[in-house]
């Protein structure tokens, strides 16, 4: 469990957490997008789940079309969003029914009665009404109806009962300000400038704030309601602010871009969740970023392989479906040894799957999935923050080693916020590309090598319109050196050894230990966004004294060169992973450990006590796995006794 | 425009020292030297020429060229060609694709490379087979054609590539066949082009699909079986060496073109049409004349110049970044920040 409010005084708990939860058209994304800005600005750490549904609107009220916003923040630092909310703010029945399990006993839930009518009963499928029978009995309930303190709050503004109706969200916000003891400033202030055109709007949305706020000082009097005052977390100094992955990767791209000394040009198609990327750079193109929307996946990566064949740096991504279209392209970038960055922000699979649901799915996809021995280096973010690092690693890769990388990310990365270091540009090291302006065949010139190599494996990158370099590439196999269609067998075999060993030469750092020591019982290898969860568990175990690490491996492909003999150095190697193994099979592979699965594909986080559970299990060699959620394989989970 | 200042070359700078490997009397060859010919009357620079192709017997077209060049893979060539447009407009881009590669497996791209407009000459070489995979049916086989993979005859309709250009929205669409004379001069009027020029060239397959277009391409009778359109010429055809004898008018109670007897001396009385190469009508109609009484519509179909692609988005480009300064330091600092003081106690490790 991530929040320990039992233990401290309800007063000022170490950590919260909050789920607002409502119809996708309630407007509870941006409740919990507001609410994380206050927080931030509070000084609190945080980490955040949205999760809601596929479609855009989906009929009110049912309970496929509930949308949560779950944020876990805290005066201590904050790995993930939170197993079990503390408080829900459920919106409507569905909203209630859908995320009461959730809920910690004990935990407090803010219901609107308004919306409990006999109709959204039964959408809900309430036989009977949950504020009327003692179902709720484990938690203490705040239910009033906010609707029409809304409408009472926004009646000055002369707004229909719908439009009055549409600020419900943010009288909730303002009693959630008050509950923490935030600011209401900054939200008025974003208020402002959102309907800058329309300020009666902003005014009515400000009035319903300010009365959710006084409601809350009103209801203190009685009833459960407390107020809380969460302390700013320990920091390092510095300059902060709130990013989500899809952010971090956009600022990443166009660093690594500036970096690079190269113009970037982005090629994407729209697809969830991997659009918001191609959002944020259509918005930057002073720093020499072209986006192009393309007519479908395919064209979005060649003309992205155009346009760096043409010396630009080109970028696209995707999720799962569209990565798959991009594959033969990806073979072809392999082949003419392009620089390409590929972001997969990975999503629950296979086929369309659960396009708003994370996933880490597509690993095998990402280091095996084309034809032919096709290699390119792969590197995993494992938070929204860290994806901007990673971004600018893909790029140095690609442009150094003239190579296709692949970005993995997921779908909780991509949305998920936390707050971020701002980083000064000038700390990261520059990696100018370099193009080739005469032949490299000799120091008289003499005919052109395309193909010739450098220390590092990589060919040369000739733009088109340099003078007097005409020369031809393509995805036919090429002659050693020249370029030249050659299909000779020994030609085909020295140039397969030359693409796998450039790409196994990457210089990628040694892995280090995220938290722990080399050596022990037992170590957790995660990759990805698993990475807090796994941190947390792994700390509270420690914690406890267990002999437990973590390692969390950012460089997929090629994998650190010391990470077979790290391993070996525990008794026991799990591997946590939102899929079906695929990691821990690449680990068996590479190193022939005998790393163990721990996985999970319910389109949802790891929570943190599913990860202690199976921790425990390995210390106390529980027999059963009752009570947890996560499926795991007794017969190969380790254990002491049994080895 | 492609190439600024004019570039002395001759035929054989343009060639390769690659053996070339078509079979031997294919089509392709013709074409080739079409090319080779054309851009050092064009003045065109080598280094400056870039020819980008999918897959398919045409697409090795790159290999023998000697420009930079880049044989992609089946059908992406337009998407690949407009990355590599849009991130260097100077360069002058000839897109080599055929019936299969480009209105099969490419028919998307195609598509989108012509309604955005970018910049660029498209050849899409016609011998309606499948000839690099054996001789299958394609896209714009005739209903009926007898292969490997449709052994009793074809029975899906053909595509009209040149409809179809003209549907998407392509600007310039034009028409040769591979041992025309005129093929050059199609060339040339598509590279003056500002946008993408569709070129539609017949080409023999003397393997899989040998002389299908015999009908008009033959030299026997070519006068009457070819119609050479030039802008603001009466589109007359016959024995050219008779002065014509026949010429195409619109029939206008049925809005549909006919076949009048007209010569050089009287085809204004014949009611005989002047070829306006900006009219998109007329041009429809000459598309899909149906050959047999008609001749083949030939030459410039159409041409009517619009706003490129490329400038769209540099101009798109330019407003976008206006009065924006291009600082990484303060992008990433944007939003709504706060600064955690060191004298709060807390160690930085």
């Amino acid at each position: 469990m991530a929040t320990q409010a039992a233990e401290t005084p309800a007063q000022s708990p170490e950590a919260v957490v909050v789920r607002f939860a409502g119809d996708s058209g309630d407007g509870m994304q941006l409740t919990g997008g507001q609410f994380t800005l206050s927080t931030a600005l509070a000084g609190n750490d945080l980490a955040t789940f949205p999760d809601f549904p596929a479609e855009i609107r989906a009929p009110q009220g049912t309970l496929f079309g509930v949308s949560a916003f779950q944020i876990n923040f805290g005066s201590r630092e904050i790995n993930t969003a939170g197993d079990a909310p503390d408080v829900l703010v459920a919106m409507n029945p569905a909203a209630l029914k859908v995320n009461l399990a959730a809920l910690k006993p004990g935990g407090l839930i803010i219901i609107d009665t308004g919306e409990f009518t006999k109709r959204n009963l039964d959408k809900a499928k309430y036989d009977v009404s949950p504020l009327e029978d003692d179902s709720l009995a484990k938690w203490d309930v705040l239910a009033f109806d906010i609707s029409a303190l809304t409408i009472e709050a926004v009646k000055p503004f002369g707004l229909g009962n719908k439009d009055a109706l549409r600020s419900k969200n943010m009288w909730t916000l303002g009693l959630a300000l008050w509950m923490f003891d935030r600011d209401r400033a900054p939200i008025e202030d974003w208020l402002k400038s959102k309907f800058k055109s329309k300020p009666e709007i902003a005014d009515a949305n400000i009035a319903a704030l300010n009365a959710g706020h006084a409601y809350g000082e009103t209801a203190e009097l009685s009833g459960p309601m407390k107020q809380m005052s969460v302390a700013p977390v320990a920091s390092e100094p510095g300059l902060y602010r709130t990013i989500t992955g899809a952010e971090s990767i956009s600022l990443g791209l166009v660093a690594g871009a500036q970096l690079a000394d190269l113009p970037m040009f982005f090629g994407g198609y729209p697809i969830t969740p991997a659009s918001a990327i191609l959002h944020h750079l259509a918005r930057l193109k002073e720093f020499g970023v072209t986006t192009f929307q393309a007519e479908d996946e395919i064209a979005a990566i060649c003309a992205s392989i155009g346009a760096s064949y043409a010396g630009q740096l080109g970028v696209t991504s995707s999720s799962g479906p569209g990565i798959a279209l991009k594959t033969e392209a990806m073979g072809l970038a392999i082949m003419t040894e392009l620089p390409l960055v590929i972001v997969n922000s990975q999503r629950g699979g296979p086929s369309t799957g659960l396009p708003t649901k994370t996933e880490q799915s597509d690993l095998y996809q990402a280091i095996y999935g084309r034809n032919g021995d096709a290699p390119m280096p792969v590197i995993s973010a494992c938070s929204p923050g860290d994806a901007f690092e990673c971004a600018i690693e893909a790029c140095r890769i690609a442009t150094q080693y003239m190579t296709p990388v692949m970005l993995l990310t997921d779908g909780y990365i991509a949305n998920a916020a936390e707050p971020w270091k701002v980083p000064d540009p000038e700390t990261f090291e520059p990696f100018p590309a370099k193009f080739l302006e005469a032949s490299n065949a000799n120091e008289e010139g003499g005919e052109l090598l395309p193909y010739k190599r450098d220390a590092k494996g990589a060919r040369p990158w000739i733009k088109p319109g340099t003078p007097d370099l005409m020369h031809r590439i393509g995805g036919i196999e090429k002659a050693v050196d020249t370029g030249h269609i050659d299909y000779a067998p020994d030609n085909h075999q020295e140039m397969t050894d030359a693409r796998i060993n450039k790409v196994l030469g990457v210089d990628v750092p040694d892995q280090e230990i995220a938290e722990g020591e080399a050596g022990g019982k037992l170590v957790l290898v995660g990759w990805g966004s698993t990475y807090g969860p796994i941190r947390r568990a792994v700390g509270n175990a420690r914690a406890k004294g267990l002999d437990v690490s973590h390692i969390h491996v950012r460089h997929i492909w090629p994998l650190p060169k010391n990470l077979g003999d790290l391993l070996k150095s525990y008794e026991h190697v799990l591997v946590p992973e939102m899929n079906t193994g695929q990691f821990k099979t690449v680990l068996r592979d590479q190193f022939l450990v005998d790393a163990t699965p721990l996985t999970k594909t319910s389109g949802q986080p790891f929570a943190i006590a599913e990860l202690e559970e199976a921790i425990g299990k390995y210390f106390d060699n529980i027999p059963d796995n009752e009570g947890g959620q996560v499926r795991v394989n007794d017969d190969q989970l380790p254990s002491p006794e049994t080895d | 425009m492609n190439a600024p200042v004019k570039f002395e070359t001759t035929l054989k700078d343009w060639e390769t020292d690659q053996e070339v490997r078509w079979c031997p009397g294919c089509g392709d060859y013709a074409i080739l030297k079409a090319v080779q010919r054309t851009l050092p009357q064009l003045g065109a620079n080598p280094s400056n020429t870039c020819f980008i192709s999918g897959i398919g017997c045409s697409s090795r077209f790159p290999y023998y060229m000697e420009t930079y060049g880049f044989h992609t893979i089946h059908g992406r060539a337009p998407a690949i060609a407009t990355g590599v447009k849009l991130a260097n407009p100077d360069l002058d881009i000839w897109l080599v694709t055929g019936d299969g590669d480009g209105l099969s497996i490419g028919g998307n791209h195609m598509m989108h490379v012509l309604r955005r407009n970018v910049n660029m000459q498209i050849m899409l070489f016609n011998n309606e087979i499948y000839g690099l995979t054996k001789g299958q049916a394609s896209p714009t086989s005739r209903e009926g054609t007898k292969s490997p993979s449709t052994p009793i005859g074809s029975y899906d309709r053909p595509a009209n590539p040149c409809a179809f250009a003209l549907g998407a929205g392509a600007r310039f669409i034009g028409r040769g066949f591979d041992v025309s004379k005129n093929l050059p001069d199609v060339l040339k009027a598509a590279h003056a082009h500002q946008g993408a020029a569709f070129i539609e060239i017949f080409q023999n397959c003397i393997v899989y699909n040998k002389d299908v277009f015999e009908d008009f391409a033959a030299p026997k009778g070519a006068g009457d079986r070819q119609l050479w359109l030039e802008h603001g010429k009466p589109m007359l055809f016959g024995d050219p060496k008779a002065g014509f004898d026949k010429g195409l008018a619109l029939d206008r109670d049925s809005l549909k073109l006919k076949v009048v007897d007209a010569t050089e001396e009287n085809w204004e009385e014949a009611g005989v049409l002047v070829h306006d190469q900006t009219d998109r009508t007329i041009a429809h109609m000459l598309i899909e004349m149906p050959f047999g009484p008609f001749p083949m519509a030939l030459g410039v179909l159409y041409d009517d110049p619009a706003p490129t692609f490329e400038a769209a988005v540099i101009e798109e480009r330019a407003k976008s970044a206006a009065g924006k300064d291009a600082n990484l330091a303060k992008l990433l600092a944007k939003g709504q920040t706060w600064t955690v003081e060191a004298d709060e106690g807390h160690p930085t490790d």
